[in-house]
């Protein structure tokens, strides 16, 4: 065993850190940002047309969509480096991790040409127009309606959740296009121009006061038929490639971690004593400890698999489960570590840091819990796919969708 | 990178596995649960000692096999996976292990060809009674040449030929080496929560002791051995989750309630689930220590509280859900679920109780200066 890269790797990995060391700033030098939203987009969409002038901007890609036909454990060893800089790369992953793989699989040539260098090179920030009311985990549950006219199709619904859409200048868009058959059979699956008439996004504030994401409405929105991705009723197929590479997108969930944890607990006391003295202190930071550290060991067993041209095993699987819910434990217990002033988000200085991060960790940390496939969905996955549980009893299996009993949730 | 283990390691693996699937069976296992005369399994012991698996970590020149650490950590994950009902965790893991790092040339020569043989087994003796060992509790003395005191429980302590025993010296603690079949030492069996695991009161009067190691560092000697042990015992557990998984998923596939079967229920398929993720933590982490004791990695003291933490942890969730899962069924002591349960609970205090490690845990934690990402 040993934790060497191999020759290529390690020249790879040299590759990566002379580009970023050259255009970047590690975080640990970094300083805290104070910035709108649209700020912080216009920096990311120079970053990413800085990576693409230098072929950094999406190097799994095959070379004529601007990637490098990278092995996965080049595309890891990249995401390990970028990850040391403070650089702004969360407003693309959905787009670069879910929307370009299906348009490369799906889209015409001509609309792969005309979009895809766009989005390689931050011009265009794409969405995912999945989830609705009364669809997310059961996402084939889906109403948003599209009817043919023509060389078009009409769309007409609600969409919600829908990260990013109030920036995003194309999305990816699953609907309806049978209701007289069972749910996953009458779905057809396209991709459009956000700012298509009849469009209209409301921004929804999610718990920490912030507003990412959105509900997105459709009246008599028209997508020319040479936006279909998939052949008509075939969407389900279409959208299960979007979501396997969701699964593989959504990694661990950051925020405040155990470090964290013990630099606070150092400055705190109780009684007296400094906090991390306390047994049912340290008890707490090791058991978060052998999450975060079982994840990350997890990781480098695939990582091993993958660098010997292998396989992984499915361990991967536990990675979102567990570190959603990590990340709301410990920034909980943060918060209690502060005693009656963990109300606060601080004055100034370290104490309002650690009210940015620990606050911000719990209320972000809900959210984890669910986007994504939610934990129970995680675990579903988990027993049927992993360990060879039966599935799940449809109710609905085989009814035509218009048939199917719908709730008032 | 290559986190994994080699083809001849899984080819070791695939040997160890062939062998217990044949010769300790859990009816094996149970019978030794069944009578409380018999304190383990020979005929396993037997067969493990001609496979060379008593010499996997003792060099060549002493007359063992001398492969390596990442061998042993195969050999404890296959055997915690069976369950055998052997001494191999005292005489391999503590006192073979206590001669290779503090022993003098004269006791290597001494003992390692004879433990490697399976002539002897040995074992440690730590604890007196309840709690937390610590230098002001004990009472086991060393003086002239001799050891006065009780030693319980001593793991294997029934059956094992050679102890390491720490005791007290004046103002210090130290590790001495001792035989258990001489003058001066009288033992006697003690019920345990695991009949498979043997557990003894010895008592010194007067019994021929010599140092092992430097006078008066008994308790750092016991931090590097335990730091050492908490690895195979890790992958001990490792196996144990792993065998106490797959037993509740294959119940769970075959019982049937309400005209399904119980694996269909969404509460015992997310119950089979967290058994998963449990055990893959621990089994991840188990990897890494591995590693670090492979390689006498700085590492090591937090690479193997962490995995001793996590298989403990694993190792109880995954006994415990195993019966639940089981029903009723798995409450009788016709079922196998208790062998697991027990060997859990004997395992996470065998080495130090769970707090304890998660102290440990945090020291090393807090020593590890430049935290990794
Ligand atoms: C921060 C965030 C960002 C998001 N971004 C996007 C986006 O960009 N695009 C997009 O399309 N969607 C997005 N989503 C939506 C997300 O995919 C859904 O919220 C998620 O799939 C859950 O669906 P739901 O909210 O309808 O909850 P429901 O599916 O109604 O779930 C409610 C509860 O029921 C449980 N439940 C449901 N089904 C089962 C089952 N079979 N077994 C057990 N329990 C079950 C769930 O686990 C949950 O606890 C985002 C969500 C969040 C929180």
């Amino acid at each position: 065993m040993n934790f060497d890269d191999t020759p290529q790797e390690a020249e790879f990995r040299a590759e990566a850190r002379a580009f970023l060391s050259a255009n970047a700033t590690l975080k640990a030098d970094a300083s805290p940002r104070d910035e709108t939203e649209a700020e912080y987009i216009i920096r990311a969409k120079a970053w990413q047309k800085l990576k693409a002038d230098n072929s950094w901007a999406c190097i799994n890609y095959p070379k004529e969509f601007g990637g490098r036909g990278a092995t996965p454990m080049e595309t890891i060893i990249w995401g390990q480096e970028e990850a040391n800089y403070d650089v702004p790369v969360q407003p693309f992953a959905i787009g670069l991790g879910m929307c370009g793989p299906v348009m490369m699989m799906y889209a015409s040539e001509e609309h792969k040409q005309a979009r895809m260098p766009r989005m390689v090179e931050g011009v265009d920030i794409w969405c995912q127009l999945f989830s609705e009311p009364g669809a997310g985990s059961d996402l084939a549950n889906l109403r948003t309606r599209c009817e043919r006219d023509g060389d078009d199709w009409i769309i007409n619904g609600q969409k919600i959740w829908t990260s990013g859409a109030h920036y995003c200048d194309w999305g990816i868009l699953v609907t309806r296009s049978d209701p007289t058959v069972p749910k996953h059979k009458g779905l057809t699956f396209f991709f459009l121009d956000m700012k298509s008439p009849g469009i209209e996004i409301r921004p929804i504030r999610q718990i920490s006061g912030d507003a990412n994401f959105n509900e997105v409405y459709f009246s008599d929105v028209r997508i020319p038929d040479s936006q279909r991705l998939g052949e008509v009723g075939d969407g389900w197929k279409v959208s299960l490639t979007t979501l396997m590479n969701e699964r593989l997108a959504v990694g661990t969930a950051a925020g405040a971690d155990v470090p964290h944890l013990l630099d606070l607990a150092r400055r705190m006391d109780i009684d007296g004593e400094p906090a991390i003295n306390n047994p049912a202190v340290r008890e707490k930071l090791a058991r978060w400890h052998c999450e975060r550290a079982g994840l990350r060991n997890t990781r480098y067993r695939v990582m091993s698999a993958l660098s010997q041209g292998k396989t992984p095993g499915p361990e991967n699987s536990i990675t979102k489960v567990v570190s959603a819910a990590k990340l709301q434990d410990v920034s909980c217990f943060g918060i209690d570590l502060m005693d009656m002033g963990g109300v606060m988000l601080g004055r100034d200085g370290q104490e309002l840091l650690d009210g940015k991060l620990f606050h911000g960790s719990f209320l972000g940390a809900p959210g984890m819990r669910i986007a994504g496939g939610t934990d129970e969905i995680l675990r579903n996955i988990i027993a049927e796919r992993v360990l060879g549980l039966p599935q799940d009893v449809r109710v609905d299996k085989g009814i035509p969708f218009n048939e199917v009993e719908q709730g008032s949730g | 990178m290559n986190f994994e283990f080699s083809d001849e390691q899984n080819l070791l693996r695939e040997q160890a596995q062939r062998f217990l699937v044949e010769q300790s069976p859990l009816s094996a296992v149970r019978a030794v649960l069944d009578d409380p005369d018999t304190p383990f399994d020979a005929d396993v012991w037997r067969g493990l000692v001609e496979l060379g698996w008593t010499g996997v970590s003792i060099p060549e020149q002493y007359g063992g096999v001398g492969l390596g650490y990442l061998e042993l950590c195969v050999l404890a994950e296959e055997l915690g996976r069976s369950l055998a009902a052997t001494p191999y965790a005292s005489s391999v893991y503590l006192a073979t292990e206590a001669l290779l790092q503090f022993g003098s040339e004269a006791q290597k020569e001494s003992w390692l060809p004879r433990l490697a043989a399976g002539e002897v087994v040995g074992t440690l003796a730590l604890a007196e009674g309840r709690g937390r060992p610590r230098p002001e509790t004990l009472q086991c003395r060393y003086a002239q040449g001799s050891l006065s005191g009780d030693k319980l429980p001593v793991p294997d302590g029934e059956v094992a030929d050679l102890a390491i025993v720490v005791a007290v010296d004046g103002p210090g603690v130290s590790m001495y080496l001792t035989e258990l079949t001489g003058a001066g030492v009288s033992r006697s069996a003690i019920p345990g929560i695991d009949p498979t695991r043997s557990q003894a009161q010895v008592s010194f009067s007067g019994a021929a002791a010599e140092l092992l190691g430097k006078d008066g560092s008994g308790m750092t000697q016991l931090e590097t051995l335990f730091n050492r042990a908490a690895v195979l015992y890790a992958f001990e557990q490792s196996g144990g989750a792993q065998a106490a998984l797959e037993m509740a998923r294959k119940y769970a596939m075959g019982r049937y309630a309400f005209g399904r079967s119980i694996a269909s229920f969404q509460a015992i398929k997310h119950k089979l689930a967290d058994m998963y993720i449990a055990s893959t933590l621990a089994h991840s982490n188990c990897y890494y220590a591995a590693w670090a004791l492979s390689t006498d990695a700085p590492e090591l003291p937090l690479a193997a509280a962490t995995a001793r933490v996590s298989a403990i942890r694993a190792f109880h969730e995954c006994s415990k859900e195993n019966i639940q899962t089981h029903g009723g069924m798995g409450f009788t002591w016709e079922f196998d679920c208790q062998m697991y349960y027990r060997r859990a609970k004997a395992l996470s205090v065998n080495l130090g109780s769970p707090a304890s490690w998660e102290d440990r845990l945090v020291t090393a934690l807090e020593n590890d200066a430049a935290l990794e990402a």
